[in-house]
């Protein structure tokens, strides 16, 4: 569904360079997650930023369906900028502290249903609340209200409200505990699976990526490099760097959650 | 041998315009020297007011020591006064902290920051204590520690910063470090690296340490004793490889359980339910009785606040039958 063609880009600083993306390729099928992990630098946050149509990158296209991304004018992009949302780490600094659920939820509606208004629009709000696990009831509400689980809550809900054609979540469970991590974990795979969900999910986190992803990409110094189902990246890794990531994370043994 | 640390029953509160917050409502615990403890629990569980109580580093007002002891070679480290607890800080306790960029000087060069506490505590000064400082950071693995040594923190990366606090905390060959969350910013191959660092130093050493986090993974990685904290108390402590197996109370079972990596794909994460309490309203009796799904929140304690008990030898839990109910046959 979304395909990234030999996308590059390179920063410039003075007379340095530094090639952040080299030659990256990657696709994502309607309603799969694909997994990206890396280290910091890997160039993770460059190419979400890319496919975000935030950044423009050097060479390369971005495919979205039928339609290529790259050819279109700004203006055009624009109006494909709904059908990309996405989702923070620190929902403590990406909810409006002005604004109300009910208003961050209700904008991010209009913008796709400029008609929306009273009484259907809180209508449509409560529903999406309630679909991120939250009671309707807490619209009026500011974010200074809520936890940081409940807040990731409504950036998700606010990701969903225009609609997009895919996510792109960018380490959003690395700033919870523990609990309220497999509570938002659980969220995204039964949105996955109710709503077809379609998902670039960032972290560095490979537990958490294996549980969730589908596919996986591994990315090392601005290249893909390895890709493949997430059972089968983690269980037989093809690559000496990713070899070199799996065995760097204390893991605790399976056996332990039988308890 | 009398334990190189012990607190007990410690009480640290804070008064705020919400009401008293009981950060740290009784938290007990030993360090032996040269052992490695954790203390693991979520964002609020009072982990780290625990560390910095000792240190004297809580901010009073709106902090204040309720209660306890905190025992370190005999001496009340609660009870001393600014001077007093000088004396300690950095000599014979050092701490290291999550972020190396705010905890070093950005205007001062490496050099000057390690030889500090030399000339402070030891009271050793110029080319003596500069070579002191270069074999510190040699310990840690830094390659070309005699130039290196001159560069600013800027000039490191986080990894290599974190190698820098290590080396300046050890320096003075402290009896006990504390080390809060000094991994959770790092990347994970950086985070091998560096709790590899710890490691080796400590038992080349045999400083103790005090290891807070709030990976459980890191905790089996490097203790020997774990305490699992929540809503300010112990409600378990354990050898690290008695926890692992037999976790007894719900909320650590739970814990464990909600790890992702022994979860199939496509089945429901056990996930604890609902928030932590809020430490201005504990409720009385048990703190974890309304996310207790494990157990059987029905047995819980609701008149009183559940004790401590030993159950096998080295293996403490909070005496709550409804936290302790459902244990899955061995």
């Amino acid at each position: 569904m979304l395909e990234l063609k030999n996308i590059r880009k390179t920063f410039h600083k003075g007379r340095q360079s530094v090639v952040a993306v080299d030659d990256v390729s990657l696709n994502i099928q309607q309603g799969e997650i694909l997994g990206l992990v890396g280290e910091s630098g890997c160039g993770k946050s460059t190419l979400s930023r890319i496919v975000m149509q935030l950044l423009l990158p050097d060479s390369g296209s971005i495919h979205l369906g039928e339609t290529n991304l790259s050819a279109l004018p700004r203006s055009a992009i624009r109006r494909h900028r709904l059908d990309f949302q996405m989702v923070f780490q620190d929902p403590y600094a990406s909810l409006n502290p002005r604004l109300t659920i009910f208003s961050t939820l209700g904008e991010a509606l209009q913008q796709r249903h400029p008609g929306l208004k009273s009484t259907a629009l809180r209508q449509r709000v409560g529903e999406l609340l309630e679909t991120v696990g939250l009671s309707q009831r807490l619209m009026q509400r500011y974010p200074h209200e809520f936890s940081g689980g409940q807040r990731q809550r409504i950036a998700i809900a606010r990701a969903l409200a225009p609609n997009p054609r895919i996510i792109i979540a960018d380490e959003p469970v690395s700033a919870l505990d523990v609990s309220i991590q497999s509570q938002i974990l659980n969220l995204l795979r039964r949105l996955q699976a109710d709503l077809g969900l379609t998902m670039l999910f960032i972290s560095h986190d490979l537990a958490v990526v294996r549980y969730l992803a589908d596919r996986i990409a591994v990315m090392h110094a601005g290249k893909i490099v390895e890709t493949g189902d997430a059972e089968e990246v983690f269980n037989h890794p093809q690559q000496a760097y990713t070899k070199q990531l799996l065995a760097s994370v204390p893991m605790l043994p399976a056996t332990a959650a039988n308890v | 041998m009398p334990a190189l640390l012990e607190i007990q029953d410690l009480k640290v509160h804070f008064h705020t315009r919400d009401g008293v917050v009981k950060a740290v409502d009784s938290v007990s615990l030993k360090v032996e020297p040269g052992e490695v403890v954790g203390i693991v629990g979520e964002s609020g569980s009072g982990k780290s007011v625990t560390a910095y109580s000792l240190l004297g580093l809580i901010p009073m007002p709106p902090g204040r020591i309720e209660g306890g002891r905190a025992l370190f070679q005999g001496t009340d480290l609660l009870r001393l006064n600014e001077r007093e607890l000088n004396a300690f800080r950095g000599r014979k306790i050092s701490m290291i902290f999550q972020d190396p960029m705010t905890s070093l000087n950005p205007y001062l060069r490496v050099s000057t920051q390690l030889v500090e506490p030399l000339a402070i505590h030891e009271k050793l000064r110029g080319k003596a204590a500069l070579h002191r400082a270069i074999d510190a950071l040699e310990s840690v693995g830094i390659d070309d520690a005699a130039t290196r040594i001159h560069n600013y923190p800027h000039e490191f990366s986080g990894g290599m910063r974190q190698r820098v606090m290590i080396a300046m905390a050890l320096i003075t060959k402290p009896d006990l470090l504390i080390a809060d969350e000094p991994t959770t910013a790092l990347d994970v191959t950086v985070q091998k690296q560096v709790l590899e660092v710890i490691r080796k130093l400590q038992r080349d050493t045999g400083t103790a340490v005090i290891f807070i986090t709030h990976d459980l993974a890191v905790v089996h990685d490097m203790c020997n004793t774990v305490n699992v904290l929540y809503a300010g108390r112990v409600i378990e402590s354990a050898p690290a490889s008695q926890l692992i197996h037999h976790p007894l109370h719900a909320y650590t079972r739970g814990l464990y359980r909600s790890n992702p990596s022994a979860h199939k794909k496509g089945e429901d994460l056990y996930s604890i339910p609902g928030l932590p309490p809020d430490l201005a309203r504990l409720p009385t009796g048990c703190a974890f009785r309304p996310r207790n799904t494990l157990g059987d929140a029905s047995l819980c304690l609701t008149d009183r606040q559940p004790k401590l008990v030993e159950i096998t030898p080295g293996h403490f839990v909070q005496n709550c039958p409804g936290c302790l109910a459902k244990q899955p046959s061995i």
